[in-house]
């Protein structure tokens, strides 16, 4: 080397800066990675730390001070029946939101991941990704006139000849309202609406990453189609719809605006959070809400790869 | 081979054509592929050999034309109702499946029971040596481990035909070298029909009991790798078998007094000294040696000859090392071989 570098040029400091980096491989990296971590660490996990504080803090009744102390109280008072009961209904609708994005989304993108041509698929992502173009608020109260006693599906479904049906449909209780966009039904095909697109692009990406030679292989081996479905492309398409099904399942939780705008005015956790933040000023149990779906995911997501979910990846 | 019309073919293909819109990918092919034989369709890529077989596997449908299994005409039969397995090119083993379920794959279709399941398993891997293998992901294989597992899945419900589309395509030279010879052993050992495709024309001699050259959706030529080596029946098949010299029209003319077109392997060919006296039954021909490419073992030297055109002709090294041989560059010679060696081919 000595001999040598007598030989050599004078270099610039950008040469000298690129050999530089390039012989400190690891500082080169934590140099990179040093902004978008500090972004990660503070904003994510340090405000994530905040709220988990909070939940532990309690408001004082009389006063409407947060007393600064730790606590189970607000825990406590989470775990009443009226908070329990809007706990269940969030997390049932968003298993129903979650099941029924996965078989709707599920045929779409097998179709396009396995058969569409290459200009198709291009369509196809234009199509799954429009709605997202337009603002979700307006979207939301476009399904409410849809569903809204006088809307369109209210008129099909009496130029059908079937309002009995309907009004059947409607008078189950509990879920059922008096017109479509003042029940369940309403919060349940709005969520579907607006998420699907979130179900289908992971799951597209699952199934396209699945070699044709396989599903080949599969029947060569002497599955019929059904079996090949179960046995290797669905466990090969899991982990994109419990990714997708990540999406679907924790916004639902996290959402605050569907259920206000269609429903039947019963509560959801986001909303629950927002009033209890906002006009009850009671930030300790918004709080503590809000670490409800958090739990909730670890908890689905661990089930999930317990059932082998991710053992494609 | 009279005895062998009466016993029915594992694979006979009757007229068989398979087009994708315009390109005519099998064009009216028809053959027989004997039981138990170690049968290899040799082409090029796009040359229709890979259609054929998955024309046996039931991948693809013909256009027209009659595909039999075993005598029974298989039609439109869907690939999980034929008694035939394949090895994919790129293995297609399961991710998410073990090697012991990938292998056991075709007994829990066919609900073979547990026990029974794992001694046939054991089996198959002892037969490709992998018995320890079991319980790995295909993703902690090597690409040669990959290879086997993906033979020995194939090869555990024992199908009268085995498929092999490429499978030593992705190997390195030695690893497929040594299962060339493992895969013939395998073959011989469990005396199923083996269909191998390749473009290696080297693999296909090596291990093949009879050779079907592809040519743009048709067959050149069916029959054992001598017949095939020694006696190619086209031009193609002499080109694309082992390295030939084609000679046509003029040269032809002057060399044989026949204007059509023959073939003849460089390693018949004989270079001397000029004026080396030429025995009874041998064609003769003067030139300088243009190039010499010494390869080793042998050297190659591509010598222009004063009637026009150019021989490639091949020499052991057996006497000489790279400098004699090399010394040779540019030096007038006499080139000799013995008319039963030349071959007259179909020139088209």
């Amino acid at each position: 080397m000595s001999a040598l570098s007598p030989s050599r040029q004078p270099r610039s400091i950008t040469s000298r800066l690129s050999t530089f980096f390039h012989n400190n491989p690891t500082l080169t990296l934590l140099l990179l990675l040093a902004a978008p971590l500090l972004w990660l660490g503070v904003i994510y996990l340090g405000s994530l730390g905040a709220l988990l504080l909070q939940s532990f803090y309690r408001l004082d009744d009389f006063t409407g001070i947060v007393v600064r102390e730790f606590t189970l109280d607000t825990y406590r008072q989470l775990f009443t029946q009226s908070n329990l009961d809007i706990v269940a209904r969030t997390v049932a609708m968003a298993a129903a939101v979650t099941v029924a994005c996965a078989l709707l989304a599920f045929p779409i993108s097998f179709y396009m991941a396995r058969y569409a041509s290459p200009a198709g698929k291009v369509a196809f992502f234009i199509a799954v990704t429009l709605p997202l173009w337009s603002s979700y608020l307006v979207r939301v109260y476009a399904w409410k006139l849809i569903l809204a006693k006088e809307g369109v599906v209210g008129w099909i479904f009496g130029a059908l000849g079937l309002q009995g049906v309907l009004d059947a449909v409607l008078a189950v209780p509990t879920i059922g309202g008096p017109s479509l966009s003042v029940s369940m039904y309403g919060t349940f095909f709005a969520f579907v609406y607006v998420w699907l697109p979130y179900m289908i692009i992971p799951t597209y990406t699952a199934l396209e990453r699945v070699p044709g030679s396989m599903l080949e292989a599969s029947a060569d081996l002497g599955a019929r189609p059904v079996e090949t479905f179960r046995r290797v492309i669905l466990p090969l398409a899991m982990p994109g719809v419990i990714a997708g099904s990540i999406f679907t399942f924790s916004l639902t939780l996290g959402d605050y605006i569907i259920p206000g705008v269609l429903g039947n005015s019963a509560f959801f956790i986001g909303q629950v959070v927002l009033i209890q933040q906002g006009t009850a000023g009671n930030i300790p149990l918004a709080a503590a809400f809000t670490v409800v779906p958090m739990v909730i995911m670890f908890v689905y997501l661990w089930i999930a790869g317990r059932m082998g979910a991710f053992e494609a990846l | 081979m009279s005895s062998a019309a009466n016993v029915i073919p594992a694979v006979r293909f009757e007229n068989v054509s398979r087009h994708f819109d315009q390109v005519r990918a099998v064009d009216n092919v028809s053959i027989e592929i004997r039981v138990g034989e170690f049968f290899s369709m040799l082409g090029p890529s796009g040359s229709g050999k890979t259609t054929c077989l998955r024309l046996i596997a039931g991948f693809e449908q013909p256009t027209s034309g009659k595909i039999y299994l075993h005598g029974t005409e298989v039609g439109n039969l869907p690939p999980y109702e034929r008694d035939v397995n394949t090895v994919f090119q790129d293995y297609a083993l399961f991710p998410h499946m073990t090697v012991a379920d990938n292998v056991g794959y075709a007994l829990m279709i066919k609900k073979v029971s547990a026990p029974e399941r794992t001694r046939r398993i054991n089996e198959a891997l002892e037969l490709v040596r992998l018995p320890q293998m079991a319980n790995r992901k295909p993703s902690q294989l090597s690409g040669g481990q990959r290879q086997r597992i993906a033979l020995a899945r194939a090869l555990v419900n024992r199908p009268r035909v085995l498929l092999l589309d490429e499978p030593l395509g992705a190997l390195d030279l030695k690893l497929r070298q040594e299962m060339q010879i493992e895969l013939k052993e395998i073959q011989k050992r469990v005396g199923i029909t083996f269909v191998f495709v390749t473009h290696d024309q080297e693999e296909a001699l090596t291990m093949s009991d009879r050779i079907a050259v592809f040519n743009a959706g048709k067959i050149e030529q069916v029959g054992s790798p001598a017949e095939i080596y020694e006696h190619p029946a086209t031009a193609f098949v002499a080109g694309f078998v082992g390295a030939s010299n084609l000679i046509r029209d003029e040269l032809a003319q002057k060399l044989t007094g026949t204007a059509s077109t023959f073939s003849i392997r460089p390693e018949k060919i004989r270079m001397m000294e000029p004026g080396a006296t030429v025995p009874n039954g041998w064609a003769w021909v003067y030139g300088t040696v243009r190039e010499v490419v010494y390869l080793g073992m042998f050297t190659r030297f591509i010598v222009t000859l004063e009637n026009g055109g150019e021989l490639t002709v091949v020499r052991q090294n057996l006497d000489e090392t790279s400098m004699d041989v090399m010394s040779n560059q540019g030096r007038r010679v006499q080139l000799m071989w013995q008319r039963a060696f030349d071959r007259v081919v179909d020139a088209k």
